[in-house]
């Protein structure tokens, strides 16, 4: 049971220098234009005042777009590597929505499935979540449809819930939460009598994500797949915003001294994600492109992780050029006969 | 919007047309591309401010041309998109039943490419003020503080190709970028992949881009990626005189020439 | 300390400037050393990205030369050249990619002092500017 405390909203500017006089470096949503994104932050005053959701994810934290994994040079006939040290920063994300929190535990799944991958692991370890729960909610947001909520705890270390005051509501909730406090007991007061879900945003329930796993089972072969997918133009921003999307491509940047192995972001949306090197491309068309990435995250990562695939934060149908809007097409799948 | 359903319908009944690419309600207030099929569904077809989409896009996906005879609702950037794609032979003349649309929203008939260039002709193709002032305050900058706007810019590029997709123009079935042997555009996010990944698809979209702006729509991180081929198309204009998506003749600016071209910076 | 030195990236055509070069060597015409020159059939072969692709492997200043106009061995290949360049200068100036690292002439296969000429002074000119860093720095930028 995660225990309660009060976090008075004046604390947080010392609880941030206490933070980063333990050496860690706090990352919250800052405002830039239109764009609200996690960055770097040294006082609560640069957090973006009023929003529901980042345009792009936090996952760039543990997974980032470009990742160096090892470089090499070539000495003679042979092949000097220098792996990489892996020594990441210790992280404090700072307002991460629940969603955001749970899809961590989706990233997880993937990268310790068979192999513990660890540049993901190195930086997982060393993050930090201080999670913010959500007062307002869009009609993008569906976290309550995939078994989420826009106060719960999973993924954070820290939850915070802003009350009717302006003051927050603090659970630790994990051994890293604890940490935080340690940090600056003072500033943790004893737990408000608010009740946390007065103030949490109402997220409707959409559709039974298990209804629609179950359903997703016999899919495969229906045509819907191709009236939902016609006005997709294929790029990858669904994947890239997405906080959970994990697909990913080895690049070899090198000359004749040697090179770097980097690891960047794919997407599934691509039409050459599939060519093989014989010519022949599995999935050539966008309808079974679509088809791929509804499946796999509401078929196959349910069946292999027992995990839901996507945690309803609703980036994709907000960033989509096409408005290809997600739910509606799920809800569709649904009640299809 | 009640003569472009009347419109929409007759083409569908009279089998004239088999889809009618148009737009309809979308998500959060926006407009979306729909693809009426039916008569009845012409109900769903609307016209308003928030039409933006350049919809011609979808004439040249196989998905879309399985569906049949098309015919699209175009607005002036649709227009001089089908101009510069038949130009460039990917269209023919009859290929699609174009619903052209006025800037005050009323239906215009255009039956062939002939048509549809004298009515671009007699519209204004400049940019707007509010475009000027936003190309001239980047050309008002000192290099360097160029250098750091484009850089700051595309720091936050993630390669996603949303400009790509929902460029009309860019139709290569292999993009430059999908070469591998060698990988001539670096694929990875990092600084230099991103800057030349733009700097390649501004020259590749020189003289062919018609500002319909979808680009920079389209980017879920807000680039301005529109100011880029905007510049271009300006230096196309002054320099050789020629202007995308006016005429459905090949008159591209690259693949041409004059011997007295003019330039001061050639020793 | 060791004087900077600039490294120039020279895209020569065959016919024109290639030759010309060669004429500058056997006239025993002395000029900076700094150069690598890099011999296409024609200037219209040159992708713009050719010269990206030099600053990116540490060039820090680029010469494209070749036939002046009306002499290409290819009738109008330096025509398209001339066209390509002067959107891709245009379009480096606007991303604020100092364009005075790029130089352009026309070269032709009798031109022997002048390309001895154009060499000496790009080199001079790219020698106050200094080495260019910024553009190899960027395939850093963004990697973790």
């Amino acid at each position: 049971m995660a225990e309660k405390k009060l976090l008075k909203k004046e604390s947080l500017g010392q609880l941030f220098e206490k933070l980063k006089s333990d050496g860690r470096r706090i990352l919250a949503p800052r405002k830039k234009e239109n764009q609200i994104a996690f960055e770097e932050v040294s006082s609560p005053e640069e957090i973006a005042k009023e929003y529901i959701q980042t345009t792009t994810s936090a996952k760039f934290t543990v997974f980032p777009p470009c990742e160096e994994l090892l470089r090499y040079r070539f000495e003679d006939k042979e092949v000097q590597i220098e792996d990489r040290k892996l020594d990441p920063p210790p992280t404090v994300i700072f307002g991460l929505r629940p969603c955001d929190a749970a899809g961590f535990s989706v990233l997880d799944a993937v990268f310790s499935w068979d192999y513990q991958d660890a540049f993901f692991q190195s930086r997982l370890e060393k993050t930090s979540v201080i999670g913010m729960s959500c007062n307002e909610a869009d009609e993008y947001c569906f976290c309550t449809s995939v078994g989420g909520g826009p106060g719960n705890t999973k993924g954070s270390d820290i939850l915070l819930t802003r009350l009717g005051s302006g003051d927050y509501l603090a659970e630790i909730i994990t051994d890293k939460g604890e940490e935080i406090v340690s940090l600056a007991p003072d500033l943790f007061g004893p737990a408000p009598s608010d009740q946390k879900d007065e103030f949490l945003a109402e997220v409707p329930v959409r559709f039974e994500h298990k209804e629609l796993t179950t359903k997703l089972g016999a899919f495969f072969d229906n045509d819907l797949w191709v009236e939902q997918s016609l006005r997709c133009v294929g790029c990858g921003a669904c994947a890239f915003v997405c906080p959970v999307c994990v697909c990913f491509d080895i690049q070899d940047e090198a000359d004749k001294n040697g090179g770097t192995r980097l690891r960047c972001w794919d997407s599934c949306g691509f039409s050459l994600f599939t060519l093989h090197t014989s010519g022949h491309n599995p999935r050539e068309v966008q309808s079974q492109r679509w088809r791929q990435r509804v499946m796999h995250k509401f078929s196959y990562l349910p069946d292999r992780f027992e995990i839901v695939g996507c945690v309803g934060c609703g980036r994709c149908a907000r960033s989509c050029p096409a408005d290809m809007n997600l739910v509606e097409h799920l809800k569709e799948i649904v009640e299809t006969k | 919007m009640d003569a472009l359903r009347k419109k929409a319908r007759e083409l569908l009944e009279s089998g004239d047309s088999e889809v009618i690419i148009g737009y309809g309600e979308g998500s959060g207030n926006r407009a979306r591309a729909i693809f009426v099929q039916k008569p009845e569904e012409t109900e769903r077809l609307i016209l308003d401010d928030r039409c933006e989409q350049n919809l011609a896009v979808y004439l040249l996906k196989r998905e879309v041309k399985s569906l049949g005879k098309p015919a699209i609702v175009a607005r002036l950037p649709v227009l001089r998109t089908i101009l510069q794609l038949a130009a460039e032979n990917q269209l023919s003349d009859g290929d699609v039943a174009v619903i052209g649309i006025s800037p005050d929203g009323e239906l215009v008939d255009l039956p062939d490419f002939k048509a549809i260039e004298e009515y671009v002709d007699s519209l204004p193709l400049e940019l707007s003020p509010e475009e000027q002032e936003q190309l001239e305050k980047i050309k008002n900058m000192s290099i360097e503080d160029r250098w750091r706007f484009w850089t700051d810019e595309f720091s936050r590029c993630l390669k996603c190709y949303a400009c790509r997709a929902s460029c009309p123009f860019c139709y290569c079935s292999t993009c430059v970028v999908e070469r591998n042997i060698p990988q001539w555009i670096p694929v990875a996010p990092h600084g230099q992949g991103n800057l030349e990944w733009h700097v390649v698809r501004a020259m590749h979209l020189a003289g062919r881009c018609v500002n319909c702006g979808d680009c920079a729509r389209a980017c879920p991180v807000d680039i301005p990626l529109n100011l880029l081929t905007q510049k271009l198309d300006e230096e196309v204009f002054s320099n050789f005189g020629l202007k995308a998506g006016t005429t459905s003749e090949l008159n591209y600016a690259l693949s041409t020439f004059k011997p007295d071209d003019q330039e001061n910076f050639i020793r | 300390m060791a004087e900077f030195e600039p490294k120039i990236i020279a895209f020569v055509c065959n016919w024109c400037t290639y030759a010309g070069a060669d004429l500058t060597g056997t006239s025993r015409i002395k000029y900076a050393t700094n150069v690598r020159m890099i011999r296409l059939p024609c200037t219209g072969r040159i992708d713009f990205m050719l010269l990206l692709k030099a600053f990116a492997q540490g060039a820090d200043g680029v010469i494209v030369s070749g036939c002046h106009p009306g002499d290409c061995h290819y009738t109008a290949g330096n025509y398209h050249a001339r066209r390509r360049w002067i959107l891709f200068r245009s379009l480096l100036d606007f991303v604020g990619f100092d364009t005075r690292r790029v130089h352009f002439a026309w070269v032709s296969a009798a031109e022997g002092a002048k390309w001895a000429q154009v060499v000496n002074s790009v080199v001079n000119e790219v020698r106050e500017l200094g080495p260019f860093e910024d553009y190899q720095k960027l395939a850093r930028v963004g990697v973790e």
